[in-house]
C-alpha cells in the first residue's frame, strides 16, 4: 500500500443550511420524579446510616481483618460464590497495598470494575464530581500520608480530565496509581466510542504506564505500579485496563515483593550516597566559612526531617527550603532560616547570594528558586544530593555530585562532618540574623491593606495559621493564595503543607484537601483557594457533602485573578486584560451545596469567621473578601536574578 | 559533574556584601563544543519501548540523528544505537534520562571508547548501457556490492561507517540516484569487554 499525503481533496460541505430548519418540539408534560429519597423517609434514613458506617471504616479499613465484620465475610461469600475476574484482581491488588480509600467515576467500560465493588467493603470508593478532583485528591492523600493515592476514571474522558493531575504529581514527584478503563482490546485501534490513546497521552508524563489487556498480567502490572510509584523517586503510575480484562476469570496469583523487584531488572534506584563523595561533600563543608543548607521535597519523601535537623545542628549551617521542602524543619528552630525564591522571603535569596557552599538535598534547581542560573549564588560551590541522578547537572553545574536517598546520605555523612559549635559561626549567624529581622520588618506582613481596613490576605493566613495552632494541613492553590500561605501560615510538621509546585495547577487545592482530610482525619484541613483556582474545580463541593469530608475552605476573594493582575501591573505596564474575574455569591452557592458557610470582609471578622469553620463538624467554607489589589512582595521578576528582587511598587506604601 | 567549577570565584573571606565585588556568572550545565556521540542502549524488549526512548528525545529537546534497534541474543533483550549531536553535558543528560526509563537497563556513551561502526546503504543508481561498466567498476573499488541489476538501474549494497557510505553516496550521485536508504549506525566496542556481560554482574 502506498501512502501519500495530502491525497485527493474532498467536496466542499454543501452546509448546514440546506437542513430545513426544525420546528420546536411540543413541549412534553413529565411527571416529576426522583431517583433521591425524599428526606425522612426510610428510604433516606438508610442512605444517611450507610454514609456514616462508610465514613467510619474509611478511617481504620486497614487496620479490619477482612472476616472481621459480619458484612465482610457476606462480601467474601459472595466472592467466593462466583469465579474471579480482572475487576476482582484489581480490588484485591488495592487491598493488598493498603490503599483504605480511592477516588474514581464511572463509566462505560469501567463498569465490570463497579460490578465487583460491593463484594470489597474493605474499600472506601469516593465518588467524586470530575475526574480531575479524584486526581488530585488522590495526589493530596499521597502527600498527606506519604502512602501511594489512587484514582480512576473510565476510557476517553474520563482518562483525559484525570490528565491534569497526573500532570500535577508527575512534575512534584508524588506517588499515585492512576487507573483507567479502556475500551475492549478487539476495539483499541478502531476509534472506538470513548476511546483514545490514553496510553500515549500519560507517556511522557508519569514515571511509568501500562496498558493491560489480559487478566493473567494484571497482579503482577499493579503490584509493579504501586512499587514503581512509591520507590526511589516517587511519581505517578498510570494502568489502563481493557474491558475485557476486567472481565476475563483469572487465577493468575499476586506477586511477592522480591518476585516485583525480579521482575523490574530496569528501575534499581541508587539508594546511598558514594563513599567518596560524601568524604568530598564533608570536606567542602570543613572549608565552608558560609554554608547553607537547601532543602527540598526529597527530604519530606524520604522521611529525613530528624536526620536533616541533626546534621544541621551538629555543623551550625542555616537551612532554607524550596516551597515543596516547607514542614522539613519546624520554621521556629533557631537554623531554620526561610522559604527562597522567587516570592521567598529576601534575607534567605540574599543569604544564598553570599553563600560559600550550598548543600542542596532533595531539590532540583528549579528557575523559580534560581532566576537567571548565571547570576544565582556566585560565591558558592555546590554540594547536590538527589535520588535521581538526572536532576544532577541539568539546571545548575554542581561541584560535588550525591546520588542517593536523602535519609541515608544524611545518615552516612554526619559522622564524617566535625561538630562545629554555633560560637565558631558567630559572625555569620549574627549577620544572617540581622537580615532576618530587616527583611521580616520591610514586608508587607501585617501592613498595608490592613492599615486601610480592608482584609489583608497575609493577615487572614496568619491567622488561620495561629487559630488551628499550625497543627492543620494546609492545602494551597495557585496563584498570590499559594505564596501567601507558604509565606505566613507558619509550619511546625511534614507533609502539613500541600502545594501544587512544580505545575502550578489552578484548582487544586480542595480536591487534594479532600483526600488529605481522609488519610489523615486526626488533623483539621484547610483548603486555601483564590477565588480564581475555586471556580475551576468547585464541583467537589458536592463530594464533600456527599461523603462527609470535614475540609474546611478559606477562600480568598479578591474578585482578581490576583498573580496574574500583579504580573500586568508590574511586567506588562498595567494592561490588565482578563484579571477581573467575576464570582458568585458564595454564600449563596454553599448553601445550595448544603455546605455551612461565613463571609469576613475586614479585619476584625476574621477570627470568628474561622473559628466558625472549625466549629463545623463536616466541611465549611469561608469566604474572606480580601483588597483587590494587593501583591506578593518579594518578587523576582522571571528571567532575572535572587538579587533582583522588587520589594516595593507603585506609590510610597506599595 | 561538570569539569568547570561553577563557583570558581574565591569566596568572600569575611562577611561582606557580594555587591562590591563583581563575581564571573555562574557556568551554565552545557554550552559546549557539540560533536557526534554514539550511545548504546540495552532496553527490555517490550511494546513501546521505542516510543518511550523516542518520546522523551523530543520532549527533552534532544535532536536524534539515527537510531537502530535490533534484538540481542539474549531474550527479552534490545539494543539501540542512538546517535546525537550535542556537548558532553547534554548528551550525558539525555543518558541520564534515559536511564529513567523502567524499560532501560543500561546507557553506555561510547563515544569516546575504540569502537567498530556500520551502517548499511542500499542505493538504487540510474544506469544505462553508457555508463553500467563505469558504475560496477566504482562499487568495486568501494567495496560495494551489486545485488540488484536491470536495464536502468543497479541496486548497491555499502557497508562502512557514516562518512564511508556518505563518500560513496556522493561519488554516484553524478549517475542519478532513484532511491536510497540506510540504517544508521550500529557500534560495538573493541576488545574482549561486552556490554550486555557487564548488565548482568
Amino acid at each position: 500500500m502506498t501512502m501519500t499525503k495530502g491525497g485527493s481533496a474532498k467536496p466542499p460541505r454543501s452546509g448546514a443550511a440546506a437542513i430545513p430548519p426544525a420546528s420546536p418540539p411540543p413541549p412534553k408534560t413529565r411527571e416529576r420524579r426522583s431517583h433521591v429519597p425524599a428526606a425522612g423517609t426510610e428510604h433516606a434514613a438508610a442512605i444517611e446510616k450507610a454514609q456514616r458506617e462508610m465514613l467510619h471504616e474509611g478511617t481504620r479499613a486497614q487496620s479490619v481483618p477482612a472476616d472481621a465484620h459480619p458484612a465482610h465475610a457476606a462480601s467474601a461469600a459472595a466472592r467466593e460464590a462466583r469465579a474471579r475476574i480482572g475487576a476482582d484482581v484489581v480490588c484485591e491488588a488495592l487491598i493488598r497495598q493498603g490503599v483504605g480509600v480511592f477516588f474514581s467515576y464511572p463509566g462505560g467500560v469501567i463498569l465490570p470494575l463497579y460490578d465487583v465493588l460491593g463484594d470489597y467493603p474493605e474499600l472506601r470508593h469516593v465518588l467524586v464530581r470530575h475526574e480531575q478532583g479524584g486526581a488530585h485528591a488522590a495526589d493530596g492523600y499521597a502527600r498527606a500520608t506519604g502512602k501511594v493515592g489512587v484514582c480512576m476514571g473510565t476510557s476517553g474522558p474520563g482518562a483525559t480530565n484525570l490528565v491534569t493531575g497526573i500532570g500535577t504529581a508527575q512534575l512534584d514527584s508524588i506517588p499515585i496509581v492512576a487507573i483507567t478503563g479502556n475500551v475492549p482490546s478487539a476495539l483499541i485501534g478502531k476509534d472506538a466510542f470513548q476511546e483514545i490513546d490514553i496510553n500515549g497521552i500519560t507517556l511522557p508524563m508519569t514515571k511509568h504506564n501500562y496498558l493491560v489487556r489480559n487478566a493473567d498480567d494484571l497482579p503482577r502490572v499493579l503490584a509493579e505500579a504501586f512499587h514503581i510509584a512509591r520507590t526511589g523517586r516517587p511519581g505517578p503510575v498510570h494502568v489502563d485496563i481493557t474491558k475485557d480484562a476486567l472481565q476475563q476469570e483469572t487465577t493468575a496469583p499476586h506477586p511477592t515483593d522480591a518476585e516485583v523487584i525480579a521482575g523490574l531488572p530496569g528501575f534499581r534506584p541508587n539508594m546511598d550516597g558514594h563513599y567518596r563523595q560524601l568524604k568530598t561533600a564533608a570536606a567542602e563543608i570543613a572549608a565552608a566559612k558560609r554554608p547553607m543548607i537547601l532543602a527540598g521535597h526529597g527530604v519530606l519523601h524520604a522521611h529525613a526531617e530528624a536526620e536533616l535537623l541533626a546534621f544541621a545542628e551538629k555543623t551550625s549551617i542555616p537551612i532554607a527550603w524550596t516551597l515543596l521542602g516547607i514542614g522539613a524543619v519546624d520554621e521556629r528552630h533557631p537554623l531554620a532560616y526561610g522559604y527562597m525564591g522567587m516570592h521567598g522571603w529576601k534575607h534567605v535569596n540574599r543569604a544564598i547570594q553570599s553563600a560559600d557552599l550550598l548543600f542542596a538535598i532533595g531539590m532540583r534547581f528549579d528557575d523559580r528558586v534560581t532566576g537567571n542560573v548565571r547570576t544565582y549564588a556566585p560565591y558558592a560551590r555546590i554540594v547536590h544530593v538527589d535520588i535521581d541522578p538526572a536532576e544532577i547537572g541539568k539546571n545548575v553545574a554542581v561541584e560535588v555530585p550525591i546520588v542517593g536517598d536523602a535519609k541515608r546520605v544524611l545518615k552516612a555523612i554526619a559522622p564524617m562532618v566535625e561538630a562545629t559549635p554555633i560560637e565558631a559561626r558567630r559572625d555569620y549567624l549574627d549577620q544572617l540574623a540581622e537580615w532576618k529581622q530587616d527583611s521580616l520588618g520591610s514586608s508587607w506582613h501585617g501592613s498595608g491593606a490592613w492599615r486601610d481596613g480592608l482584609l489583608s490576605a497575609d493577615y487572614v493566613v496568619q491567622r488561620i495559621g495561629e487559630l488551628t495552632d499550625h497543627e492543620a494541613i494546609y492545602v494551597a492553590d495557585v496563584g498570590q493564595n499559594q505564596m501567601w500561605l507558604a509565606r505566613y501560615a507558619g509550619f511546625r510538621h511534614p507533609n502539613t503543607h500541600l502545594s501544587s509546585g512544580g505545575l502550578g495547577t489552578m484548582g487544586y487545592s480542595m480536591p487534594a484537601a479532600m483526600g488529605a482530610a481522609l488519610g489523615v482525619p486526626e488533623r483539621e484541613v484547610w483548603a486555601i483557594a483564590g477565588d480564581g483556582g475555586f471556580q475551576m474545580t468547585l464541583q467537589e463541593l458536592m463530594t464533600l457533602v456527599q461523603d462527609r469530608i470535614p475540609v474546611k475552605i478559606a477562600l480568598f476573594d479578591n474578585k482578581k485573578l490576583g498573580m496574574i493582575r500583579q504580573w500586568q501591573e508590574i511586567i506588562y505596564a498595567g494592561n490588565y486584560h482578563s484579571a477581573h474575574l467575576l464570582g458568585p455569591d458564595y454564600l449563596k452557592l454553599a448553601d445550595a451545596y448544603g455546605i455551612p458557610a461565613t463571609k469576613a470582609s475586614s479585619p476584625a471578622e476574621v477570627d470568628d469567621a474561622i473559628r466558625f469553620a472549625q466549629g463545623v463538624d463536616g466541611p465549611a467554607l469561608v469566604w474572606f473578601e480580601i483588597a483587590g489589589e494587593q501583591n506578593v512582595f518579594p518578587m523576582m521578576p522571571a528571567g532575572k536574578g535572587l538579587s533582583d528582587l522588587i520589594e516595593h511598587w507603585g506609590g510610597p506604601e506599595e | 559533574m561538570s569539569d568547570k567549577p561553577a563557583g570558581s570565584a574565591a569566596p568572600p573571606a569575611a562577611v561582606v556584601s557580594p555587591a562590591h565585588t563583581a563575581p564571573p556568572p555562574r557556568a551554565l550545565p552545557g554550552g559546549g563544543a557539540t560533536k557526534v556521540h554514539r550511545l548504546v542502549a540495552l532496553v527490555l524488549d517490550k511494546p513501546g519501548v521505542l516510543n518511550r526512548v523516542s518520546s522523551l528525545m523530543r520532549a527533552r529537546n534532544f535532536n536524534i540523528d539515527s537510531l537502530a534497534v535490533s534484538h540481542t541474543d539474549q531474550e527479552g533483550l534490545s539494543r539501540m544505537t542512538i546517535t546525537l549531536h550535542g556537548d558532553d553535558v547534554a548528551v550525558e543528560q539525555a543518558a541520564k534520562q534515559l536511564y529513567r526509563l523502567i524499560d532501560v537497563l543500561k546507557v553506555q556513551d561510547v563515544t569516546e571508547e575504540p569502537t567498530i561502526e556500520h551502517e548499511l546503504a542500499l542505493v538504487k543508481v540510474r544506469v544505462s548501457d553508457a555508463n553500467r561498466g563505469e558504475v560496477l567498476k566504482l562499487v568495486e573499488l568501494s567495496k560495494g556490492r551489486v545485488v540488484d541489476l536491470t536495464g536502468e538501474s543497479a541496486v548497491v549494497e555499502v557497508t562502512g561507517t557514516e562518512a564511508e557510505v556518505d563518500a560513496f553516496v556522493a561519488l554516484v550521485r553524478t549517475y542519478g540516484i532513484k532511491e536510497l536508504v540506510r540504517t544508521g549506525a550500529v557500534v560495538m566496542t573493541r576488545g574482549a569487554g561486552s556490554i550486555e556481560e557487564a548488565l548482568k554482574r
